[in-house]
């Protein structure tokens, strides 16, 4: 009997041209767009967003490429910059569903300030940051995001830097939504894009992910399985976390769950009452 | 068309308003700031969205991602905050997004003197960024011409699919004039080409003119703005080829145009024995000086570009005739460099004046009589 193809259900996600990937095996970028499309699609769905509206925005690192693999109206722009791309996005057509997607240099390292100010703002866009500790496109050098001591290919002696706890940070200011979950929990990461997806102001979701081409290498989990369940054992789901839960930690465990869920009016309900 | 007393800022803003601004996103610098005060007043009157930005940085960003998504957009800095927005230029340049900067210029090297003025970066709106580009930028020297030559830089930035520059400076953005403001429909105003079929649609695919049909986000084109060497799909393709291929058309686009881009005035040049070169608020004080020299029997002319890149360099070798060219500036002598190479079997002096005003009569006289 012949071998019979079939499409896959998120394949009108993706330009298939451009599969395979250039992600390595074991990465835990693809269970990670999976689930976001998973939940893009139920919008889609349900009717309340369409495919035409949706704008995908990602900066430059492995993750911010997801941006050009979604067949949707898409820009790959420069490192840190992805934000204030969406942001002009935005502003210009407030009909836009605007999605940021990039990895934890991309965001919170070279366009830390931008997020600040992207949370401050409360502007209508949602940013979903890979954590996955290092960065990975360039080589493994250190990240905000490395833990204490960590030797990388920049920090050959350990990492000097405690690192960034992004979740605490963008909560600490004006973002309607800040969500962690993992790719080893991708039914939270559907559900939070999802529940993102309906929301307005700044929603913000944390994936943190594995990379054992480049991470695990340094950590001594260079096995992607290996990798995957030495995270899954360390992540811990709460509703409800506290802002205290939030700091990464490998070995008291990774908090995920929604740490703000908030609807206060978005920039963009301040500038329409501002032209009025 | 009103007639109204404005300063160059205000030109250049009325002038954005006109050409179908609609997004202005900036980061206040001296002496550019009130140029974005008077945005945020009266565009959103207008139907635009102003926002000052976190820095110059996600400004430029930010006005990429809107011309992307369909409107017409624009910033403006000084000095040191378009040393910053260098690399999103670059971008602007690669992804092909029509958006307008008016650089201000004022002293430099770093902070200089962020209240004064000079003509100093003149190379800098030429070779902002890495890479192989062509930006055109214009160089108005009165409060009119700001606003006339900021109606072209839109006109250019739609019709090429390009960044433009406005390069004014602190002489000109704070020196009041009559100005004739035009309206919509008085003025010809170009807007970006959109493509004719969904099917089949590559973002940088381009016509006969080398520029691409663009199509803006949300109207299911599935459009992919990209920054890597990319193909007509926007995919990136890191190939001697493809690279080749992006490059020359970038630059092709821009220099097939010529003709229509470059735009220079001339005064005496029929008969000048001498022709002094030069442009922007320093020009007018050279103008000053060719008609001094003129009367006290001088065969003297002016050339006066407005368009400085790129340079028609056979306009230039067809009009600046003469044994004895000078090139005044504001700053060491950078246009006589080129001048001096387009014209190169001709004497070309430099008459570079440093001064963080308004050069004087007497100190322009100084810079070019060592020279006759």
């Amino acid at each position: 009997m012949a071998l019979t193809i079939k499409t896959h259900p998120l394949d009108r996600h993706l330009r298939t041209d451009r599969i395979p990937t250039l992600y390595c095996p074991g990465c835990g970028l693809g269970i990670g767009l999976g689930a976001m499309l998973r939940g893009l699609q139920k919008r889609i769905d349900e009717g309340s967003i369409s495919p035409d509206s949706v704008v995908w925005v990602g900066g430059i690192g492995c993750s911010a490429r997801l941006s050009f693999y979604v067949n949707y109206d898409s820009a790959h722009v420069l490192h840190g910059r992805a934000i204030p791309f969406a942001v002009g996005v935005k502003l210009a057509n407030p009909e836009l569903t605007v999605i940021v997607v990039g990895g934890d240099g991309d965001i919170a390292g070279i366009g830390g300030n931008h997020l600040l100010h992207a949370a401050r703002r409360n502007i209508d866009i949602i940013t979903v940051m890979f954590t996955n500790f290092v960065y990975a496109m360039t080589g493994g050098q250190v990240a905000p995001t490395t833990p204490l001591g960590v030797r990388t290919t920049t920090t050959p002696h350990g990492n000097p830097e405690p690192p960034l706890d992004v979740v605490k940070v963008v909560s600490s200011l004006n973002a309607n939504y800040v969500a962690r979950a993992s790719i080893t929990t991708p039914h939270y990461i559907e559900q939070y894009f999802y529940k993102a997806l309906g929301m307005r102001g700044f929603r913000f979701i944390e994936v943190v992910s594995t990379c054992p081409e480049v991470y695990g290498r340094h950590i001594g989990l260079r096995d992607p399985v290996e990798m995957y369940n030495e995270l899954k054992k360390r992540v811990i789901y709460k509703p409800r976390p506290t802002l205290e839960e939030a700091a990464i930690n490998w070995e008291k465990g990774i908090v995920i769950g929604e740490y703000i869920v908030r609807d206060n009016p978005g920039f963009i309900d301040f500038l329409r009452g501002g032209n009025k | 068309m009103r007639k109204v007393f404005a300063s160059g800022n205000i030109a250049v803003a009325e002038a954005a308003m006109t050409a179908g601004l609609k997004f202005y996103a900036g980061y206040p610098i001296t002496p550019s700031s009130d140029l974005m005060e008077y945005l945020a007043e009266e565009l959103p009157r207008r139907g635009g969205v102003v926002i000052q930005m976190e820095d110059e940085i996600a400004s430029i960003n930010a006005i990429i991602g809107a011309s992307n998504a369909g409107v017409k957009s624009m910033t403006a800095t000084s000095g040191p905050g378009l040393s910053l927005m260098a690399e999103g230029i670059g971008l602007a340049v690669i992804t092909e997004t029509p958006i307008v900067i008016a650089h201000v210029m004022r002293a430099g090297p770093s902070t200089g003197v962020p209240t004064k003025t000079t003509q100093s970066d003149i190379f800098m709106v030429r070779w902002l960024t890495h890479g192989d580009y062509i930006i055109p930028s214009f160089a108005p020297w009165s409060v009119q011409e700001a606003f006339d030559l900021t109606i072209k830089a839109f006109n250019t930035s739609e019709k090429l699919r390009t960044p433009v520059f406005i390069l004014s400076d602190a002489i000109l953005a704070h020196v009041w004039e009559p100005l004739v403001v035009k309206e919509p429909g008085e003025v010809e105003i170009i807007e970006r080409k959109t493509p004719r079929s969904k099917e089949g649609y590559m973002p940088y695919l381009p016509d006969e003119d080398l520029v691409p049909p663009m199509a803006p986000f949300g109207k299911g084109y599935k459009v992919l703005v990209e920054s890597l060497v990319h193909d007509e799909k926007g995919y990136y393709a890191p190939n001697n080829e493809k690279y080749k291929q992006l490059v020359t058309r970038l630059n092709a686009k821009i220099t097939r145009n010529i003709d229509w881009l470059f735009e220079y005035e001339g005064f005496f040049l029929d008969d000048a024995d001498i022709v002094l070169v030069a442009y922007g608020s320093v020009a007018r004080t050279v103008f000053a000086l060719a008609k001094q020299l003129r009367s006290s029997g001088l065969r003297t002319g002016l050339f006066r570009p407005k368009t400085l890149w790129p340079l028609h360099e056979k306009v230039i070798r067809d009009r600046i005739k003469g044994r004895k060219i000078i090139v005044v500036e504001n700053n060491i002598g950078k246009l006589a460099l080129d001048v001096e190479r387009i014209l190169c079997d001709r004497e070309v002096y430099k008459a570079p004046v440093l001064n963080l005003e308004s050069p004087t009569l007497k100190e322009v006289k100084e810079a070019v009589t060592q020279w006759l």
